[in-house]
């Protein structure tokens, strides 16, 4: 799958709460293919990072330049946040939902969120009030919704954070076959673990900025700052 | 305490024996405060909704009045309904003082901001838990007031039925522009207005246990209705 | 739910077109609370086919209703209001139907006295003098008026503890009366159609300064030209008839007659 958005040019980007830069300021740039995990330290910038790129927190400096324009682009992407947001709705409503916005019919709509939900394992609590499932079968459902357009870059912040290894392991397969398929993904994570099963790409954040940033082998074989090396080893890194 | 048994026995005759005056000023009370309760709520909830979602600067302004308007005695909100549609107001030439629709106007008026303010309460909660997937997703301003009136109609429910019942308990207003006319304007408020103005307080109260029967039922039977049409409890 | 809206504003808006042969008449509480409307309305419309459509108000909100155009006409108990009334075009005539008189009611125990009272001037004098609670309508209606012009010809000006204007109707007014225990002056016949009468009883009447002359008056059709003339011509001329003078020098209650024909 050729996508329209890369390359991606990030050119001086930063984000700021009141006088405090969250994030930034950021120069990079990112091509179509791969799995970016990004990791640092709490605090390090990770969800505003990826807000900025996605787009849905304000710059406050720079630029982010999409290979088409803005709003194309915005359509291009999903993002699954870090505790799930369920509308409160049945798990087919809820998967219907972005097909709807679309403007597809009801009929048509119901018919892909169905098979969506059998694809990650909701097929039998179609009709269960959303609000109402596991902390994993939310986000099971968070990630399929965000699948259910096919997007081509999946923005992920730390989705498996707080949930056991089995749902754990369902979300990871679930993005290794997406990433499969063709869709880009950029995501966080505190788990090395899996930053390690999953990684094509490494961006290691530190005080809103980005530290280091290469290719995955060479990260884990031997990072070139001290304080990736003393974070990969599990020291605290400021 | 004599006065709340012969009521509540004055009720009871009214109602077993479904006395004819009796079912004609309650089924107008219903169709005036229902009508009215339909059309607020079309202006209400959406208001609400726009409220919660969109920033704009005369919005805290917006909320403060309406908050305001939910305490306007429903008197004044008769007189101003009156001097509007009296034959030598602006709107005179409708006919329409002393008719149930002036009385439904009237309602209107005093219950719109009520169920704006409550739906507001309510879908600001919702739109904080929505608001990064709503942006995420792309949404137009409409889609996400749709969105939030869909996801959040129990709430709404609670906010239109909080309507109706100051709706349906009202007095001041709609006697004043509907005028009480026996078989007319004369609904279940404005009839036990007329029984205590008599000192029949009996019927006054009979009337009265009526109204508050039906209230009970109204409510009942909407949340009847929305828990079937919907399985789950979202 | 925009179809719901439209239609239902459409149905009411029928309903409000549809009646036609009927015509809105502002009457006193008082007048109301007698009970005589209910023996007259059904006779008018039997007689006339005229659904006359009675909005009960005080005689204050009686005459701005016809002085908006909001009725066809009134039938109200206040000659100098309608003097003015009349003065100021918005009616084309005074026709006098009938009177009744007022009563003072007041504590069975009667501690001022008003049994003994040789007038209404007298009756008021022994309620001041006694400081004895009173409780007045306090509205602008009728009732309220002939009160004040009472007062105001004992060359009283009432005030103090003891007077209570209460802004209310009279059925309001003698609810407030009855629980205070206190006198007030009534209509005979809102008194005996009252319910709630609790410990109060009539103390005085029977002087013809406390005769109550009620009047209709049509609106002007110069000034509100919608107004329905035709109807409340045929409306007076029936209130004029032998028909109503039998039916409302025949209206009693407890025994009591209530009201005297005297239209001319």
């Amino acid at each position: 799958m050729v996508s329209k958005l890369f390359p991606l040019v990030v050119e001086g980007a930063s984000v700021r709460r009141g006088r405090k830069v969250l994030v930034g300021p950021v120069d990079l740039i990112q091509e179509g293919q791969g799995v970016t995990i990004v990791i640092g330290p709490n605090g390090a910038g990770k969800t505003s990072l990826l807000r900025m790129l996605h787009g849905i927190a304000r710059l406050g400096s720079g630029s982010i330049n999409w290979a088409c324009d803005d709003i194309e682009a915005r359509r291009r992407q999903a993002f699954v946040f870090q505790s799930p947001i369920i509308m409160r709705r049945s798990v087919l409503g809820n998967l219907a939902y972005p097909l709807r916005l679309t403007g597809m019919s009801r009929t048509d709509a119901n018919a892909r969120a169905t098979a969506a939900a059998h694809e990650v394992g909701l097929g039998d609590m179609l009709a269960r009030p959303a609000p109402f499932l596991s902390g994993g079968e939310r986000q099971k459902l968070a990630l399929a919704r965000a699948l259910i357009t096919k997007p081509e870059l999946l923005f992920l912040d730390e989705p498996c954070a707080s949930l056991d290894g089995r749902a754990t392991r369902e979300i990871e397969a679930i993005l290794i076959r997406t990433s499969a398929a063709g869709t880009r993904l950029i995501m966080s994570t505190h788990d090395m673990g899996q930053a390690r099963r999953l990684a094509t790409e490494v961006l290691f954040l530190l005080n809103g900025k980005i530290h280091e940033h290469g290719s995955a082998e060479q990260f884990f074989a031997g990072p070139e700052t001290a304080q990736a090396n003393a974070f990969l080893k599990g020291d605290i890194v400021e | 305490m004599i006065d709340i048994w012969s009521g509540l026995s004055q009720a009871f005759w009214l109602l077993v024996t479904l006395d004819a005056d009796l079912v004609e000023i309650t089924l107008r009370s219903l169709r005036v405060t229902m009508t009215a309760l339909v059309i607020a709520c079309a202006i209400a909830l959406p208001l609400g909704a726009f409220l919660a979602v969109r920033r704009f600067r005369a919005r805290r302004v917006t909320i403060a009045v309406l908050n305001a308007l939910m305490g306007l005695p429903p008197v004044v909100v008769g007189l101003i309904v009156y001097v509007f549609f009296s034959r030598s107001g602006p709107f005179g030439v409708l006919g329409l003082l002393f008719t149930p629709t002036a009385m439904i106007i009237a309602q209107v008026i005093i219950i719109t901001p009520l169920i704006a303010s409550i739906a507001h309460q309510a879908l600001r909660e919702l739109w904080s838990d929505y608001h990064d997937l709503l942006i995420s997703m792309n949404t137009t301003q409409r889609q996400r007031i749709q969105a939030l009136l869909w996801d959040g109609r129990r709430a709404l429910l609670t906010a239109a039925l909080a309507g109706f019942g100051r709706a349906i308990g009202e007095v001041g207003a709609i006697m004043v522009v509907g005028g009480n006319i026996d078989h007319h304007t004369r609904v279940l408020t404005t009839a036990i207005a007329l029984e205590t103005g008599k000192g029949d307080f009996a019927l006054a109260l009979g009337l009265g246990f009526v109204l508050i029967f039906m209230a009970i039922a109204v409510n009942l039977a909407i949340h009847y209705i929305s828990r079937t049409e919907q399985e789950g409890r979202w | 739910m925009k179809r719901i809206i439209i239609s239902a504003i459409a149905s009411l808006a029928m309903t409000g077109a549809a009646l036609s042969d009927d015509m809105k008449l502002a009457v006193t509480t008082s007048f109301h609370n007698s009970g005589l409307a209910d023996i007259l309305l059904p006779q008018i419309k039997e007689d006339t086919g005229i659904e006359v459509q009675l909005l009960v108000v005080g005689t204050g909100q009686a005459i701005k209703l016809g002085e908006a155009g909001d009725v066809d006409a009134i039938l109200v108990h206040s000659l100098k209001a309608e003097e003015k009334f009349l003065a100021g075009g918005f009616g084309t005539h005074r026709r006098e139907i009938m009177y009744n008189d007022f009563v003072f009611i007041g504590p069975s125990t009667d501690e001022a006295k008003l049994a003994d009272a040789t007038s209404a001037a007298d009756a008021l004098r022994r309620i001041e003098a006694a400081s004895a609670p009173f409780v007045s309508r306090g509205d602008d209606s009728g009732t309220h008026k002939k009160e004040r012009s009472l007062w105001a010809a004992v060359d009283v000006e009432p005030a103090g503890d003891w007077y209570n204007a209460v802004g209310a109707g009279m059925g309001a007014a003698l609810n407030t009366a009855a629980g205070m225990n206190a006198y007030i002056m009534s209509d005979r016949a809102s008194w005996l159609n009252f319910g709630n009468k609790a410990d109060l009883a009539l103390v005085y009447a029977g002087d013809p300064a406390l005769f109550n002359q009620y009047a209709f008056l049509p609106v002007n059709p110069q000034k509100h030209p919608h107004v329905k003339t035709d109807l409340a011509a045929e409306l007076e001329a029936w209130l004029v008839s032998d028909v109503a003078k039998d039916l409302i020098n025949g209206y009693k209650i407890n025994g009591e007659t209530l009201f005297v024909f005297n239209a001319e």
